[in-house]
């Protein structure tokens, strides 16, 4: 053995005794607790963090679903809105006249076809005229614009007592003003869902 | 017997006391009746009243008086009237009221049980008729008031030998309810709910009356007592019922039925009910606001059979249908609401004349045709029982207003003033309603 490797032994020895005992005396503070709880802090954080996602994701999942349901409701309703109000679009007339002009037989070969696939569906027509004739005259001539609609739609197949109608004469005007612009939309037929109207069903075919 | 001042003394005297002899109650000796030139409205004064309500009973006799169109009052506004009575004292200065243009003088006193009067012929110089009338109380009540105005109508028919129509009422409707005001514009009420209610019609009794009103499922007749304020609905089915009118005797009540192929005119017995008749064959086409010839035998309704409105008679039974306002080919005019006139001689209807509806009369004899108005946009003429008189709608003011015209001058007096108001039907002489 020579004198080398003696040395490195003794350092060896040295570095093991000096590992052994606290080179420095120790800090005259207990180990920080800010250390520690930020630790305890980050690793609820974390948790808490992975919760909510977990949680966020549970919701955007439901959200997703409730969205998909109430996009296919919506879709749903919009479409018992447009039977709907298909259903009770007015039709016009000229004046002094019930004769059912072809804007009208459009409108109502629409109702005729949600009449048809919709056997529960109650209407009742309304027939209104505008304030120019004589205010009882005008009477029988609403009923007569009512009773030609509901017979445009009685001899195409819809049963009598789906169908129901009154007349306004010119006392409920749905335009006022005293030009021809007012009096075109007071002279109609108003159509009013008075039961069946909650679960409309679209009409079959294109 | 239109005009009975026309006839000079000798004829008046003689025709009158023939033609009144079963309702003239007056005292043997009593003329009735003034004397007064062809054409002219005999001048009147009404002297001041003294007593309780004085006041009024000479306000309301002048206005009556005045609103009759057979006579001219004489110093209503001013004090001359006044001031010459009062320098007369008690006694009647004859010569003097002459030269004042007056041919007749009344004098009211109000006594404890109603109303003394007398009425003085200025010419004769003496006195033409006097009477105690009896006014229930307590005064200005609105029954003291229409037989006060029944007084007027008395007094009317003592100077020109044709009674007033004072004492009556006017239905009609305003903001969808049945009002009535009296004849004089006083007295305004409502007689139906709220809702919408249209087309009054008085039974010749002055006790009920008929209309249209809306319902959930239609309209129909109602028929109100004006006693009790009840009422009952006339129609007995669902549909469209409109446009009510009863027969001059109050045995029948017409009106325009609908269901789903146009309106026809339907009649029932009156109070008894019953199933209604059919009276029109109209064939999908329009048949309403029926109204009775004097004698109820004809009816004068509005039809649009030849395609656009046009006034027919036909019985009562609905035969013998006859198109009354001509048209020519092609004329797309529009003539509705027909009211035949009390004395059976005219149909006055509305027409639309320069794209505005105005009165119009059509004569039963020669057809020929009158327009009594021009002004605004006129409709649904209804006769005062004196046969002179039409209540109609006018837009004159602005609104909907009621509008009583003198046929026989055109004088237009406003009946109504609040809110709107259309569809006015003339009561009989109410001298025993409610």
């Amino acid at each position: 053995m020579d004198h080398r490797i003696t040395r490195a032994l003794l350092v060896a020895a040295v570095v093991a005794v000096a590992s052994a005992c606290p080179r420095n005396p120790p800090p005259p503070v207990t180990p920080s607790p800010t250390v520690n709880q930020d630790s305890i802090d980050a690793a609820e954080r974390a948790r808490r963090e992975a919760a909510e996602r977990a949680e966020a994701a549970r919701r955007d999942s439901i959200n997703r679903a409730n969205a998909a349901r109430e996009d296919s409701l919506r879709r749903a309703r919009e479409a018992v809105e447009g039977i709907r109000s298909a259903l009770t679009a007015p039709i016009y007339f000229d004046y002094d006249s019930d004769a059912i002009g072809e804007a009208g037989r459009a409108a109502l070969d629409q109702k005729l076809a949600i009449l048809q696939a919709n056997s529960g569906v109650r209407l009742r027509i309304a027939g209104h005229a505008d304030e120019r004739g004589s205010d009882e005259y005008n009477l029988a001539l609403g009923q007569r614009r009512a009773a030609a609609a509901k017979r445009y739609l009685t001899q195409r197949g819809i049963p009598e007592a789906q169908i129901e109608i009154i007349s306004f004469g010119e006392e409920r005007p749905a335009a006022s003003g005293a030009d021809e612009s007012a009096w075109a939309q007071n002279r109609r037929d108003e159509f009013e869902i008075t039961a069946g109207g909650d679960a409309l069903r679209a009409p079959a075919g294109p | 017997m239109n005009f009975r001042s026309v006839l000079l003394a000798a004829l008046a005297a003689f025709a009158l006391t023939t033609s009144l002899a079963a309702q003239d109650t007056t005292a043997r000796g009593v003329r009735i009746g003034l004397t007064y030139q062809p054409g002219t409205r005999p001048g009147v004064v009404v002297l001041p009243v003294s007593g309780a309500n004085g006041d009024s009973v000479r306000m309301i006799l002048q206005r009556d008086l005045d609103f009759g169109d057979r006579v001219e009052i004489i110093g209503r506004e001013g004090s001359t009237v006044a001031d010459v009575a009062r320098q007369q004292g008690g006694t009647m200065n004859y010569p003097l009221w002459r030269q004042l243009g007056a041919l007749a003088i009344v004098q009211a006193t109000a006594t404890a049980s109603g109303v003394r009067i007398a009425v003085h012929d200025v010419a004769a110089a003496g006195i033409l008729n006097a009477r105690d009338f009896t006014l229930p109380m307590p005064g200005l009540s609105a029954a003291w008031r229409m037989a006060l105005h029944g007084v007027s109508d008395e007094i009317e028919r003592w100077i020109t030998g044709t009674r007033g129509a004072a004492q009556t009422r006017v239905a009609f409707v305003r903001g969808g309810r049945i009002h009535v005001v009296d004849s004089d514009g006083y007295g305004e009420r409502a007689v139906s709910e709220q809702g919408t209610a249209l087309s009054p019609a008085w039974h010749p009794s002055g006790r009920w009356i008929a209309y249209s009103a809306f319902g959930p499922r239609g309209t129909q007749i109602v028929v109100r007592d004006l006693q009790s304020g009840g009422t009952r609905v006339a129609s007995p089915r669902p549909g469209l019922n409109i446009t009510p009118e009863f027969s001059p005797d109050g045995s029948l009540l017409i009106w325009g039925f609908a269901e789903e192929s146009g309106t026809d005119l339907v009649a029932a017995p009156y109070p008894g009910g019953g199933d209604p008749r059919r009276i029109t064959v109209g064939r999908g086409s329009d048949n309403v606001s029926p109204s009775f010839s004097p004698d109820g035998r004809r009816l004068a309704f509005t039809s649009s059979r030849a395609g656009h409105p046009e006034i027919y008679t036909a019985d009562v039974d609905g035969a013998n249908v006859e198109l009354l306002t001509t048209y020519l080919a092609g004329d797309q005019s529009y003539r509705s609401n027909p009211a035949w006139s009390p004395d059976g001689r005219v149909v006055a209807f509305q027409s639309l004349v320069a794209g505005r509806f105005q009165i119009m009369t059509i004569s039963l004899r020669d057809r020929g045709m009158k327009q009594l108005t021009s002004e605004g946009i006129n409709e649904d003429p209804a006769w005062a029982p004196d046969g002179r008189h039409l209540v109609f709608t006018s837009s004159r003011t602005g609104t909907k207003q009621l509008f009583v015209l003198d046929a026989e001058t055109g004088r237009a007096r406003q009946l109504t003033r609040a809110g709107g108001a259309r569809l006015a039907a003339w009561s009989r002489v109410l001298d025993r309603a409610p």
